[in-house]
């Protein structure tokens, strides 16, 4: 499982960059998204995954007796993807804005001259 | 000391804006709301404020939980300060902006959305918690996303693009960053993180998570290889806005770094040389940007860009003095930044457009406006005794007693270049006579009623009061940079004041 994750990680990684790269605005917001869930995942694998133990502390104890599996990088990650949710929501409703307003979906066209400055 | 009024500054702002939501129609409430808000958290701020000068570091845990386990909340000087500087450059925007921003602006939700920044930039100075850290960042980021794109010019939505994407990735460098110092330590608590990180035993692997937290907060500060978003956006929105993110937004990057490079990570020599570099190179080419440069706006942005190097140069050399000098720096800068990017918003009211070549004659039109506007220059290019020169005298000593000379030089050319452009601005805009031939002059100020007047006037001069009075009482706030930088250098008391006596 956590060479699984290992390896999705840097594939998720490798085409986020990849495709914030590209000049396309349209990629650009991918590849933030692909590099934002790659995070994600990152934090859930160093969080230790641990299969099968709550972290509940049985009656009769007082402290865990055993390992269990952390809840702090979940609340974590839900916090992270709720808030990556808001930023893309806001950022597709932009990239839509400038290209009604531009035509085009290159980076380098978003270059109004100095002149036109008021 | 546990005290829960530390949170009051973010709360006021909160329930400011969700007051104003109600009023969504009603601009007029909106800006008495407004000020109204920023009035009461400034307050509040000073009262903070003293009470943490005088009785030390303040804590608070919210729901209760206690540290390490829960969200901690601390006020220690360092914060503290940054909380009261914030709330008076939101005072004065929210003052300018009640004639400063269009109508139209404002039925869009611009004044909820201003208060909602600030109290993410008031949260991110008090939180004491990494990720908690993060959320107050985001918080700060959307914040700023719809501030700057409101209105939908084209050029807005340009600078946007660019202002978005830098910043999204700068959120995922650092949240890769908590994610792997999580991993490594198991706590998110600053304090904690600052007792656990020393006893990993592999400190390379925390070398390379400093690496994630050095690029993340250097894209939100501006500094050298990754400051091109700032110029190319920052002069595009509503010249209020400009002057929150040009005071406070670069900052908040500002006082991350120094939060987490003196608590968590103590610098290792290639770090610092790191910094020292990053901090020349953001200097030079700061400075020589702004060289170029004939937008008003723009030329401010560069000179944000300039000033950042300052700061990171100081805590690259990480001495005392230096430390003393960069915070310094830092409280002089937030006010001067924000009544510079006002200033311009006024010249724009006065003449409608903030090109130099387009401007002139000013000074001849109203001379105790140009007095005030001169005020500020002077302090922003460090003449003594207003409030940029003492800072420099501290960095440029901690420089010479360190033997970095590459630094010192930068420091000499960057101020130099500051005078000059400064100078330039100067003879162009208030000298120089107005080329009125072919430009007809379009002065919004002159018909404007006195009450409006002074709404666009008095922010500036309090800005102005707060400059001077940085640079003529300098002994108080040098008794303060001193206290913050001993606190930087010797953590035990945030650290005890967290988990308490252990």
């Amino acid at each position: 499982m956590e060479l699984l994750l290992v390896f999705l990680i840097g594939v998720l990684y490798a085409a986020g960059v990849y495709l914030i790269l590209r000049r396309s605005m349209v990629r650009l917001l991918l590849g933030i998204m692909l590099l934002g869930n790659a995070t994600n995942i990152l934090i859930f694998l160093l969080g230790n995954i641990v299969k099968g133990k709550p972290p509940i502390i049985e009656e009769s104890l007082k402290v865990f007796k055993d390992i269990y599996a952390d809840p702090v990088p979940q609340a974590l990650i839900l916090t992270a993807i709720v808030i990556s949710f808001g930023l893309t929501s806001f950022a597709i409703v932009l990239l839509k804005r400038v290209y009604a307003l531009i035509g085009s979906d290159d980076l380098d066209d978003l270059n109004t001259p100095e002149e036109e400055d008021l | 000391m546990i005290d829960n009024q530390i949170i009051t500054t973010v709360l006021i702002h909160l329930f400011t804006a969700i007051i104003q939501l109600a009023f969504w129609r009603k601009t007029v409430t909106q800006r008495v709301l407004s000020v109204i808000g920023c009035s009461l958290a400034f307050l509040f701020a000073v009262n903070l404020f003293t009470k943490v000068y005088h009785g030390g570091i303040l804590t608070m845990n919210a729901g209760n939980w206690d540290a390490p386990f829960g969200i901690v909340f601390v006020a220690d000087l360092f914060s503290t300060s940054l909380v009261l500087l914030t709330s008076i450059a939101a005072l004065a925007v929210s003052i300018f902006s009640a004639r400063g921003v269009g109508r139209a602006r404002m039925l869009y939700g611009y004044f909820p959305i201003f208060h909602l920044l600030i109290m993410g930039l008031n949260g991110a100075f008090l939180t004491g918690d990494i990720f908690n850290l993060y959320v107050w960042f985001e918080v700060v980021i959307i914040a700023s996303f719809v501030l700057l794109t409101l209105g939908g010019r084209k050029a807005q939505l340009e600078g946007a693009v660019k202002y978005m994407a830098m910043n999204i990735l700068a959120s995922t460098f650092f949240l890769t960053g908590i994610g792997i110092l999580y991993g490594i330590t198991g706590t998110l608590n600053m304090a904690d993180l600052a007792l656990k990180i020393p006893k990993i035993a592999d400190q390379s692997i925390v070398n390379l998570t400093s690496m994630f937290f050095l690029i993340g907060f250097g894209i939100k500060s501006a500094v050298f290889p990754l400051y091109f978003w700032l110029p190319s956006s920052y002069h595009t929105p509503p010249s209020a806005v400009a002057a929150t993110f040009g005071g406070l937004l670069t900052k908040v990057g500002l006082y991350a770094l120094f939060r987490v490079f003196t608590l968590m990570f103590e610098p290792t020599e290639f770090i610092k040389t790191v910094f020292i570099v990053m901090g020349i190179m953001t200097i030079l080419t700061g400075a020589f940007g702004a060289i170029i440069k004939n937008n008003i706006r723009r030329l401010f942005s560069y000179l944000i860009v300039c000033h950042i190097g300052f700061i990171i140069g100081g805590l690259g050399l990480y001495t005392k003095v230096a430390l003393l000098g960069a915070v310094f720096y830092l409280i002089h800068d937030i006010i001067v930044k924000t009544n510079l990017f006002l200033i311009a918003g006024l010249i724009r009211q006065l003449r409608g457009t903030m090109i130099m070549p387009k401007l002139g004659g000013l000074y001849a039109e109203y001379p105790k406006i140009s007095f005030l506007i001169a005020i500020v220059l002077f302090s922003l290019a460090g003449i003594p005794p207003l409030s940029g020169f003492w800072p420099k005298i501290y960095l440029m000593e901690a420089a010479f007693s360190s033997a970095n000379y590459f630094y010192i030089a930068s420091l000499i050319v960057g101020s130099f270049i500051t005078l000059y452009v400064i100078s330039k601005l100067w003879s162009d805009v208030f000298w120089k006579d107005a080329d009125t031939d072919d430009i007809a002059v379009v002065d919004s100020f002159k018909p404007l009623s006195t009450l409006n007047k002074v709404i666009l006037v008095l922010p500036i001069c309090l800005l102005a009061c707060t400059s001077l009075f940085i640079g003529l009482n300098a002994e108080f706030i040098i008794k303060v940079a001193d206290r913050i930088s001993n606190e930087m250098l010797d953590t035990t008391p945030y650290i005890q004041a967290v988990l308490g006596h252990k």
